[in-house]
């Protein structure tokens, strides 16, 4: 039923035939069915569909499919948002509770207690009042959660392709390299590399052939933002790289996606067959000319593949080995063509950049990281989930305000940030604005976003031991200072926690990470030693009475 | 399950999938060997190298540095435990032995009646449900000691 469109007027006229549609006068049920699948959303949404029919009131609730809503904690999770009253959110919802929603609450706008969000023994029943929604500020997430991500009408009903179409017609190439540049927005895979410099690069480089790399590895053990955007609004996504595409001048893109996320793949596989029908991808996009088509490679469990250089090998179709840099890849990147990685979540921000100006977007956050973040919350917080908020918000805020604070009575010990290349941030320091360089100030890195809440159960020392067996076992091994320091690393701080450490392993622990940091080719070495360093920074006490 | 018994036509078509590029698509040919056979045979391998011209020097070194490809023929399900950092710090351990005891296996081996091959993985970015763990493409959260033999269970019959 896709109708190919053959000019910006078709765009335009699709989402206004859409508003239409959206004005009716039904309730409108959305369950979250891509995460929550791990706790059953998946039989709710078979039963809300079995009994809808049943009763027949297909023209009183509309049932929606969607991505992530943010607090997975109470997975499965579902809204309700009938036409002329605030949004009800629910969670914890069973097969056995459906009946009763669709009479109670759909039918009657009452609500159903024991499925509200708790705080303190009070039941907050309206999403617009639960604290971890009303302090976040969902820019790259505005769709997420609220839309069905297997359609591309609703996208485009939420000005889905609009600011492509800016790119395309009222901008040349240069013009959004600059709006970009201006943005302030660095990368959100790990390295934090300013966006529109780095698209700059590749446009300058000599050549006819370009490419554009989606990089969806998600590596970092205990993140889950890029897959949630995936499932939740992969348009964005490709919309994204569509307007990256016309500014380095790329007709071919790749999006590389672990081999962990079958729901990220299908959703964005038929998300890219939908944008294909309505000529958004492929030959002569929108009438105006200029092409541009992707393609999906999945990755095969390796961490380094995340890696810009191993992930062009392993496009490539070799062993994902990190090569030396320079070159760069944005001049000899794919098959030694100039080529352009961006993370997931950097090009989910680039439609709304380009909609609302750099100028709007610059206002959100800090001088030295501008926009949202979005953070993967994990560990031993209460609300599990996916937070977004400007760019100098403080762990208090994410951990406490948004995340409910730490379950039981044991109290918040650290936040491990950025994964197996970062560090943890303890207690002093939870009031810190947080951007890419204030993180690093205090031993962490803003990574990719994955954010572990640590209570005082959880020894430091095993951590840290934790992540070096990670590395350890994800060193591609080819270089000698990442084979042997983590390895050796590793081997003190297994004996460390068996309770046989000596004194001087914490000298040895310190030279070794000088040494790995210093010499290793890539990042996973250069920042293997991270977690150690930062534990022992903090939580030295701990070290010791182990050793001792 | 010995080699002389494989049947190569469905290699010969997944091949013929891949019109070109035999080299860059590599890895995505033996991705979808490995879908249809459970694992990668040595006449597999043998037949992409002899249709593709790609030397099998090159596909073995494919082959050994990815996780997810393997030798050895595998269970009809695969379980992979999380063991990234949110399921850790959540006490993946302890789900992780149980399911160890139940099947009788330890990590990266099959069960003797080929119904299971037991894994651990770094994340599976389903963190907030800590402890979780996928069998074949479906996702489990919130596991506890109890629940994961439940499941397991389920899967035997
Ligand atoms: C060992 C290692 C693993 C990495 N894993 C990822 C990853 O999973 N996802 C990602 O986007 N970037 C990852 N990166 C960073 C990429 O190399 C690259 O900087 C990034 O994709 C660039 O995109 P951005 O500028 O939009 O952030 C990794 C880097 C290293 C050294
Ligand atoms: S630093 Fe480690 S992962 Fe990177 S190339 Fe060297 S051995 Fe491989
Ligand atoms: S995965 Fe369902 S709400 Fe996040
Ligand atoms: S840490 Fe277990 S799913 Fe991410």
């Amino acid at each position: 039923m896709l109708k190919r469109l053959k000019s910006h007027d078709d765009l335009i006229a699709m989402r206004k035939s859409g508003d239409k549609k959206l004005k009716q006068d039904k309730v409108k049920a959305s369950i979250c069915m891509t995460g929550c699948r791990a706790l059953g959303a998946q039989e709710v949404y078979e039963e809300f569909g079995k009994q809808v029919k049943k009763q027949k009131l297909q023209d009183k609730v509309e049932v929606v499919e969607t991505g992530c809503q943010g607090l997975c904690a109470r997975a499965p999770v579902m809204t309700i948002d009938p036409p002329d009253a605030p949004s009800i959110f629910y969670g914890r919802v069973t097969v056995d509770i459906v009946p009763d929603i669709i009479s109670n609450t759909i039918l009657k706008g009452e609500v159903i207690n024991k499925l509200c969000y708790a705080s303190a023994g009070k039941k907050i029943p309206y999403l617009n009042d639960i604290p971890f929604y009303s302090r976040q500020n969902k820019i790259v997430l505005r769709n997420c959660g609220i839309i069905d991500p297997n359609s591309i009408e609703q996208y485009i009903e939420k000005k889905g392709y609009d600011a492509f179409a800016k790119a395309l017609f009222e901008y040349d190439p240069e013009q959004i390299i600059r709006e970009i540049t201006k943005s302030g927005i660095r990368g959100r895979g790990g390295a934090g590399f300013p966006t529109g410099l780095k698209w700059g690069f590749c446009r300058k480089a000599k050549g006819d052939t370009k490419y554009l790399i989606c990089n969806a590895d998600e590596g970092d053990p205990g993140a889950f933002m890029d897959r949630a955007i995936l499932e939740g609004d992969p348009h964005a996504v490709i919309e994204g790289m569509l307007i990256a595409a016309r500014a380095i001048g790329s007709e071919k893109g790749f999006v590389y996606v672990r081999a962990e996320y079958p729901i990220a793949v299908s959703h964005l596989r038929n998300a890219i067959a939908q944008a294909r029908k309505l000529n958004l991808l492929g030959n002569n996009i929108l009438g105006s000319g200029f092409n541009f088509d992707l393609e999906i490679k999945m990755g095969a469990g390796a961490f380094v593949c995340g890696e810009e250089t191993a992930l062009i090998a392993s496009i490539e179709g070799k062993r994902g080995m990190p090569r030396p840099r320079p070159p760069f890849p944005a001049n000899s990147g794919l098959w030694n063509k100039p080529t352009n990685i961006n993370n997931v979540e950097t090009l989910a921000n680039i439609p709304v950049i380009i909609a609302e100006g750099a100028d709007w977007y610059k206002q959100l956050g800090t001088k030295n990281g501008s926009g949202t973040k979005i953070f993967a919350l994990a560990g031993k917080v209460k609300n599990t989930g996916l937070v977004e908020v400007p760019m100098g918000t403080t762990l208090r805020e994410i951990i406490f305000d948004i995340g409910g604070g730490i379950p039981g009575r044991r109290g918040f010990k650290a936040a491990q940030m950025g994964g197996p290349s970062g560090g943890c941030v303890p207690e002093e320091h939870l009031d810190l604005p947080i951007d890419y360089e204030s993180v690093k100030e205090v031993g962490a890195i803003m990574g990719s976003g994955g954010l572990i809440v640590m209570d005082n159960d959880t020894s430091m020392v095993d951590i840290s031991r934790y992540f070096m067996e990670f590395v350890q076992e994800e060193s591609c091994g080819k270089c000698v200072p990442c084979r042997v320091g983590t390895r050796k690393m590793l081997d003190i701080l297994t004996r460390i926690t068996k309770g046989e450490g000596c004194k001087e392993d914490i000298e040895d622990l310190k030279e070794m990470a000088y040494v790995t940091q210093t010499a290793s080719l890539c990042g996973l070495g250069q920042t293997a030693p991270n977690p150690v360093l930062s534990t022992i920074r903090y939580f030295m006490n701990e070290y010791e009475a182990l050793i001792k | 399950m010995k080699d002389k018994a494989i049947e190569l036509a469905p290699v010969d078509k997944i091949v013929a999938g891949y019109s070109h590029d035999y080299d860059s698509n590599l890895i995505a040919i033996l991705q979808e060997s490995q879908d249809e056979y459970g694992y990668l045979p040595k006449s597999v391998l043998k037949e992409i190298s002899r249709l593709t011209d790609v030397p099998l020097t090159r596909i073995f070194g494919v082959v050994t540095f990815y996780s997810q490809f393997t030798l050895i023929p595998r269970g009809k399900h695969s379980i992979k435990i999380c063991n990234g950092t949110a399921c850790h710090v959540r006490g993946v351990d302890e789900v992780k032995d149980r399911v160890k005891e139940y099947l009788n296996v330890t990590e990266g081996q099959t069960t003797a009646d080929y119904q299971f091959t037991l894994e651990t993985v770094a994340c599976i970015g389903t963190c907030f449900l800590a402890p979780v763990m996928m069998v074949d493409d479906r996702y489990f959260g919130k596991l506890t000691t109890d629940t994961v033999a439940d499941i397991v269970k389920e899967y035997s019959n």
